[in-house]
């Protein structure tokens, strides 16, 4: 059943969707990363929840001039003001007011969508029966998607991808560092709108499959999950893109294989897997790999730290040190050094002195700037090096016991 | 002690943990994977002014954080007059550096000052006209008087440096601690400042300062710390702030020249 | 209006949307002064799984344990955002956009698996409440204040929100002078001994709870709207914490009673026959009222020394 879907053999309507889920999938993340190396990720909250009062507007229009309130189109271009018309409210409090930009995008969609839920109760009321599903907007609903519909969101979702790939430059450099940007001479305000810009065109595309209290979701986990896996903003972009197309396709295809599983949660719930994956298993970024890197890093700070103070004959007080000197056999069970210990303690100390040099000696001041009290010195000085330095300090030391 | 020994100046080590306002022993911090402040023993001695010197990045800042529980160590133990942080916070006042406040925040100066007796007051009690006075004293003493009833984002940079200093002397407490206080701060506020911290020394308190500008090392402070993410040296400013130490914590980023000057300065 | 009318019909909802205002209200003002205003948005999100989920639990409609669902969702999300925020090193915003969408999903999902057509349950209701509905029909007029059999027929939102908004007031009395403090200077705060770690938790805990008990009368939308609207409005009245706090809550009663008074009325002036959404039109006027003071507050800009590179 499963594979029947995935590979587009559950009927005209299931494929449909899936092409369609696909397609705004990979325009919503690639959109969102950029609105996410931007910082402002939950810009795009505003923007959506901003989107019903235009719906439910351009629905009252289309009816009074006696047309089908239905009219996807319509409603689409109606969702598009009203949520621009949000945009540059959020613009203006931000940089004319007081207000930080998280209270002005709470401030922007509740109002909006407040306004939005006055206007469906106005709907309710005109006479024109029932709301004409103006709720599926809410949540989506593809259960009687027209081709009509899908061509519109199939068309929309590859313009967006288009216009995102023309400014994906001026994006990522104004995403990265706006004042740079600024500096090179790049219009950053108009930038800056213009990603709010698609973020909007994907928002109104995918108001149909997801609805609007979900599109959020692909425009946020995709990045999010991508950035795990690479530091390169252009593979980021691509990732994103792969990773929110790959959760639009299969997200449509499993929830074509039974009744009550509505399309928008489905795919949501499919990033959200990718998410938790990535968050986990990323080789360098994941929480696995930093775990481990910490850890590592913890015992290499106590056991240089341990082996100092053996070499200067001082107390060692944590036990965490103690029990790490133990087990590797540098200390015995009453905190007296082992031989192995007492030599890799003359050393550690003796390192510890030709830093000493390598930091006064201003030849030596690239070097000196990699002191961390951890690195080998062998790694960043050459044999001969060592040997010139040690020749200033004089002949080995003894080490106390 | 070994070689390390001759570098330090002179050895504190053990020599009244008991009695020293703040005492660090192996104290480790680390921001990732790279150490910020490494190993590091400090006993600072009473009733003394006491600079806290380094290059940027050093670590000078991190050191105080840690010393105070505002960041947390890898390792190491804090004593304040010889018992452990928590029990002894009261007789702690710290004045962070300007960057880590809202100052956007909806607060006047003089609420500001009141900050600082907060444990006075405890959880309900409520600022009476005793307290304000005592708050208005203090802003007198830097000089801000004037000012209590602006809001705190109105006030230049040298200004809200001299409101926390206000809100610290509110603490009264017998250890003060300042994170670059005379950073980006005008001339004047500078001197006002230095006077107020004089004055706490002369009543018995002991004050350890983060600072950057070396030519006043000597004319401010009777003892130093250099570190750079290691100690360098510790002790007083005779003993500890010499061509050599500074060499050695600042290694080739101080001009020689600038080293020559100041050892010159320091006879 | 008489009383005859107005107490049976009007008093109650009146009363149950302006305390859900202020329980809301008055944490806002920290949460957007911490820059968390978003923890309202999101913590009213997560409220519709919460429920769902008390409701498979118990197989019934009943308010407690919805109540406790939701709280239990807002706790849960609160704790997700964070762990996602420190262990992936993601900023805040993306950390709760991933948390509250996928738990909505979540909701929805749950939602439509179950069958909840014999029960009055969806995601209408959970956005907008139903303040019109809550009337007190034992009342004849002003004299049924007095009159316990009447009393006894209050609508039972009534009594709870009006608790939670005293608890509210009671938690910021309290730890004014912490929460205070700490919102302004963290740093500051650890060294006179504050646990803000502990201190920050609670107050959003505070917030999920006037979320959860206002939701339950009047629906998501007014939540958010009060959490962020009312104090961003009071911001720019004043320079003082104390003062933001008294118009925040001013404000808050207004957008709740003309909002309220508008959307059964208005559309009556207006000529129409029927009232709009109460909760939308509440969470219109408290907009109209920020951006009034947007406009023209007196300390609506930035000024001064800001913080130094």
């Amino acid at each position: 059943m499963l594979w029947d879907a995935l590979s587009l053999q559950l009927g005209y309507n299931a494929t449909l969707v899936a092409i369609g889920a696909s397609l705004l999938g990979v325009a919503a993340g690639v959109t969102g990363t950029f609105l996410f190396l931007r910082k402002r990720a939950l810009v795009s909250d505003a923007i959506s929840h901003a989107t019903l009062p235009g719906v439910c507007l351009a629905f009252m229009l289309l009816v009074a001039l006696g047309g089908d309130g239905r009219n996807l189109l319509g409603l689409l271009a109606g969702s598009a003001a009203s949520a621009w018309v949000g945009l540059l409210c959020l613009n203006w409090l931000t940089r004319h007011t007081r207000l930080a930009e998280d209270a002005a995008i709470g401030a922007v969609l509740s109002v909006f969508f407040g306004f939005g839920i006055v206007l469906l109760t106005v709907i309710q009321t005109m006479g024109v029966g029932r709301q004409a599903g103006l709720e599926g907007f809410l949540l989506g609903s593809t259960a009687g998607m027209l081709w009509a519909d899908a061509l519109i969101i199939a068309i929309g979702g590859a313009a967006t991808l288009v216009l995102v790939m023309i400014l994906r430059r001026p994006m990522t450099l104004v995403a990265f560092d706006p004042e740079y940007a600024a500096a090179r001479g790049l219009p950053v305000h108009r930038i800056d709108l213009a990603m709010m810009g698609l973020v909007m065109a994907v928002t109104v595309v995918g108001l149909k499959i997801v609805g609007l209290i979900l599109i959020v979701a692909l425009l946020i986990i995709p990045p999010v999950t991508a950035r795990f896996w690479s530091e390169r903003s252009d593979r980021v972009v691509l990732l994103a893109g792969l990773a929110g197309g790959l959760a639009g396709y299969i997200g449509a295809a499993l929830s074509a294989t039974a009744p009550n599983l509505p399309t928008g949660p489905i795919i949501v719930l499919v990033s959200f897997a990718f998410f938790v994956l990535s968050l986990f298993l990323a080789p360098v970024r994941g929480v696995l790999a930093a775990v481990l890197r910490h850890l590592r890093f913890q015992r290499r700070v106590h056991i240089r730290q341990g082996l100092l103070a053996l070499a200067q004959g001082q107390k060692i007080y944590e036990p965490l040190t103690l029990r790490l000197l133990r087990r590797a056999d540098l200390v015995r069970a009453d905190g007296v050094a082992t031989e192995a210990g007492k030599a890799r303690a003359a050393k550690a100390l003796r390192d510890e002195k030709r830093w000493e040099v390598v930091r006064a000696d201003q030849a030596h001041e690239a070097t000196a700037a990699l002191y961390d009290g951890l690195r080998d010195i062998e790694t960043v000085l050459t044999k001969d090096q060592i040997a010139e330095i040690d020749h200033r300090i004089g002949g080995p030391q003894g080490v106390p016991t | 002690m070994l070689e390390l020994a001759a570098v330090q100046g002179v050895s504190v080590e053990d020599q009244g943990i008991e009695a020293s306002p703040l005492a660090v022993r192996g104290l480790t911090v680390s921001y990732g994977q790279k150490p910020a402040v490494f190993s590091v023993d400090m006993t600072v001695q009473p009733g003394a002014m006491t600079a806290i010197i380094g290059p940027n990045g050093a670590g000078k800042s991190t050191l105080l954080k840690a010393a105070l529980g505002i960041v947390a160590p890898l390792s190491g133990q804090v004593t304040v007059f010889g018992q452990p942080l928590e029990e002894q916070r009261a007789r702690i006042a710290y004045v962070p550096q300007r960057a880590s406040v809202d100052w956007d925040f909806p607060t006047r100066v003089i609420d500001v000052v009141l900050m600082g007796l907060s444990r006075q007051l405890g959880l309900l009690g409520r600022a009476r006209a005793r307290h304000k006075a005592a708050a208005m004293d203090c802003l007198n003493r830097v000089g801000m008087r004037d000012f209590a009833d602006r809001q705190i984002g109105q006030l230049s940079g040298g200004q809200q440096q001299r409101v926390f200093l206000a809100r610290a002397l509110a603490q009264d407490a017998d250890l003060y601690l300042l994170d670059e206080p005379f950073a980006g701060v005008d001339a004047a506020t500078e001197k006002a400042i230095i006077a107020v911290l004089k004055s706490l020394k002369e009543g018995g308190k002991t004050v350890v300062v983060v600072h950057h500008d070396l030519a006043t090392v000597s004319d401010y402070f009777d003892h130093v710390f250099l570190i750079n993410t290691r100690k360098i040296a510790e002790g007083s400013v005779a003993q500890a702030f010499t061509a050599e130490t500074l060499q050695s914590a600042y290694g080739g980023r101080l001009a020689t020249a600038q080293i020559d000057q100041i050892s010159r300065a320091l006879g | 209006m008489s009383g005859e009318e107005f107490v049976p019909l009007s008093l109650t909802p009146l009363l149950i949307g302006t305390f859900a205002a202020i329980a809301c209200a008055l944490p806002g003002n920290f949460l957007v002064l911490r820059k968390q205003a978003l923890i309202g948005d999101a913590i009213s999100h997560v409220v519709l799984p919460g429920i769902v989920v008390a409701f498979l639990l118990t197989g019934a409609i009943s308010t407690w344990p919805m109540m406790l669902g939701a709280a239990g969702a807002a706790i849960v999300a609160v704790v997700l955002i964070e762990a996602i925020r420190r262990l992936g090193q993601i900023e805040p915003g993306a950390a709760m956009g991933v948390v509250f969408t996928t738990m909505f999903a979540a909701g929805v999902l749950l939602l439509e698996q179950t069958d909840t057509s014999t029960v009055h349950l969806d995601v209408e209701h959970a956005l907008y409440g139903n303040l019109e509905s809550l009337i007190w029909l034992d009342a004849t007029g002003w004299s049924s204040l007095w009159d316990l059999q009447a009393l006894a027929g209050l609508p039972p939102e009534l009594p709870r929100i009006a608790v939670t908004m005293l608890g509210v007031l009671l938690f910021t009395w309290l730890f004014w002078r912490p929460l205070k403090i700490s919102t302004f200077d963290e740093g500051f705060a650890r060294t006179i001994g504050i646990r803000t770690g502990a201190l920050g938790l609670a107050l959003v805990i505070v917030a999920a709870i006037a979320a959860v008990a206002a939701f339950d009368a009047v629906g998501s939308i007014i939540v958010i709207a009060m959490f962020i609207c009312p104090p961003a409005a009071a911001r720019m009245m004043t320079n003082r914490l104390e003062t933001q706090i008294a118009w925040s809550v001013g404000f808050a009663i207004l957008s709740a009673v003309s909002g309220y008074v508008l959307a059964g009325y208005g559309p009556l002036w207006l000529g129409a026959a029927d009232a709009v959404s109460a909760a939308g039109m509440i969470a219109t006027m408290s907009g109209v009222i920020l951006a009034l003071t947007a406009l023209f507050g007196p300390c609506r800009t930035r000024v001064g020394a800001h913080t130094p590179a």
